[in-house]
């Protein structure tokens, strides 16, 4: 328990915590003769470069479009917002693309805060549970209707999401794969699924129909509602090829009969 | 089977396959257990077949001993989740805090060696030790503040540490230089007067003038070869206390894995300077 009245280590935690995150407010007495030290300057910097080293190497795409000198301004301004919390890194950034999205410097970069999920989505599921994919063998010799009540669920490494602002699987995709950027695609709606069925994660383009299957997988519906959610998001979807493609690319760990 | 370990590196990302090739004996791979806190993944699958092949020590950075506050359960239970699988030859973490009220400072931050501050990290460590079922090493930070009030000598403090919690000690020589340069105390009677016994490991590593300040302020970097200052310190504790697990520890300014395995060799080589001797 941390006792409620702090004692002399708490008291110089909180100023010292304090001073590293902002060095214009005038320190606490504790700590005052320690932050007129020019080797203060290396808890700080260590603690700052730190945080945005990590904030960089999970938002690869990110960075890569903005630049470095961008990006690190930017997540200076995120990290004295939103400070790590767990020291394994690989989950800081969580809240990245929501920050991107109010942060007036990135208003004229639309599909940043879209990228950003993406670049999330590659390292949930590049740290997600090993589990082996369903072999698309064992749906293919299912009769349609004894498929159509039967649940097919997500892969614990499978993320998906449809974009109806821009092409942000595009964008995204080219940039994580360090592939040329520029401005040869079609300015359109898209979606994008990542699977990790082995050890490294893979991505492909997914359609309207296909993120909407995939939300109705995951809430749990039959294949039937999944079908009926992928035709109303997209009414000339073609499910046979959409289930096919999905399987394909290892976006189920196991089906269930109801 | 009881492997001796000899000397160890620190194991990066791009080094993965250099390193499960690598048939040196005695070789041991260090991580920081905070890269492996992961549900699955190919970090944990290499980090698997490495250990199939080599020993491995987990090098803690964020179980935040020395702050004012019981270790994070969640953490701790992770961390117990890491050493159940990969069941590591050594556990260290350090006299330092980095989480305080829930917020992630990623470096080691120092704190007045009060006798406070010495029940507190002692039931942390016992704590630790305990979830764990394993003795821990406590590593010496590398210090750049001139902070008054210490009621404790480091030494000592250390000391009781072991005393209090059965604990051990992890010795970085290149923290001792770095620290005696930079609060101007004496490295070679710092090492002379530490618990030999106690030493359950040896961390060697890189360090750089700080970029504003220069010579005057040495920084703990790891981002560069041992210092030949640090190899004589490093020689003389050795014939002091004789053979400890020593580890190259590089984080940055990576070289490819035949220099480090070359600096590698030059501990090996130290280490193998006692058993002569005593043969």
């Amino acid at each position: 328990m941390q006792s409620p009245i702090p004692g002399a280590l708490a008291r110089f935690q909180d100023a010292f915590a304090l001073a590293l995150r902002a060095p214009e407010a005038r320190p606490a007495a504790e700590i005052a003769a320690l932050a007129a030290q020019p080797a203060f300057a290396v808890y700080r910097n260590t603690v700052m470069k730190g945080c945005i080293d990590a904030l960089q190497a999970n938002f690869r795409a990110v960075a890569r479009i903005v630049g470095e000198k961008w990006f690190r301004a930017a997540a200076t301004v995120y990290w004295r917002e939103a400070p790590p919390t767990d020291p394994a890194m690989l989950d800081y950034g969580i809240s990245f693309a929501d920050f991107l999205e109010r942060f007036d410097p990135a208003a004229g970069l639309p599909y940043l805060p879209g990228v950003a999920r993406l670049d999330r989505f590659w390292t949930e599921a590049h740290a997600a549970m090993d589990h082996d994919a369903l072999d698309p063998a064992a749906v293919a010799g299912l009769a349609p209707e004894a498929l159509a009540a039967n649940v097919l669920t997500p892969h614990p490494a499978a993320r998906w999401a449809w974009f109806a602002d821009g092409p942000i699987y595009t964008i995204w995709s080219r940039n994580r794969a360090d592939q040329p950027f520029d401005a040869d695609f079609d300015w359109r709606p898209e979606g994008a699924l990542l699977v990790r069925p082995r050890d490294v994660v893979e991505w492909i383009a997914l359609d309207a129909a296909g993120c909407a299957f995939l939300d109705a997988c995951v809430a749990g519906g039959t294949l039937g509602k999944a079908a009926q959610a992928a035709l109303q998001a997209q009414d000339d979807a073609d499910l046979a090829q959409l289930l096919a493609t999905l399987l394909k690319a290892g976006a189920f760990r196991k089906y269930e009969t109801q | 089977m009881t492997t001796v370990l000899t000397a160890g590196l620190g194991l990066k990302p791009q080094h993965y396959d250099a390193a499960l090739a690598c048939p040196a004996a005695g070789l041991w791979f260090e991580v920081h257990p905070e890269n492996y806190m992961v549900a699955g993944g190919p970090r944990l699958a290499w980090l698997e077949a490495i250990r199939s092949i080599h020993a491995i020590s987990l090098h803690g950075v964020g179980l935040s001993l020395a702050a004012d506050a019981d270790p994070d359960p969640a953490h701790l239970a992770r961390l117990a989740g890491l050493v159940r699988r990969i069941e590591p030859a050594l556990i260290s973490e350090h006299l330092a805090w980095s989480v305080w009220r829930g917020t992630y400072h990623p470096d080691l931050l120092p704190f007045p060696r009060s006798s406070e501050a010495l029940a507190r990290i002692a039931d942390n460590i016992s704590r630790t030790q305990e979830t764990l079922q394993r003795r821990i090493a406590i590593e010496n930070p590398s210090h750049y503040l001139k902070i008054d009030g210490h009621a404790w000598d480091e030494i000592d403090f250390l000391a009781e540490l072991t005393q209090r919690t059965g604990c051990g000690l992890l010795l970085d020589v290149n923290n001792v230089y770095v620290s005696a340069r930079n609060l101007g105390y004496s490295a070679d009677a710092y090492l002379d007067a530490f618990p030999g016994e106690q030493v359950m490991e040896i961390h060697l590593a890189g360090h750089m003038p700080d970029p504003n300040l220069g010579e005057e302020l040495l920084v703990d970097s790891h981002d560069a070869p041992v210092a030949p200052e640090v190899w004589a310190l490093y020689a003389r504790l050795i014939s002091r206390i004789g053979t400890r697990p020593t580890l190259i520890e590089r984080d940055d300014n990576l070289p490819d894995f035949r220099t480090l395995l070359a600096e590698r060799e030059r501990a090996a080589a130290v280490l193998r300077a006692p058993l002569s001797k005593a043969a």
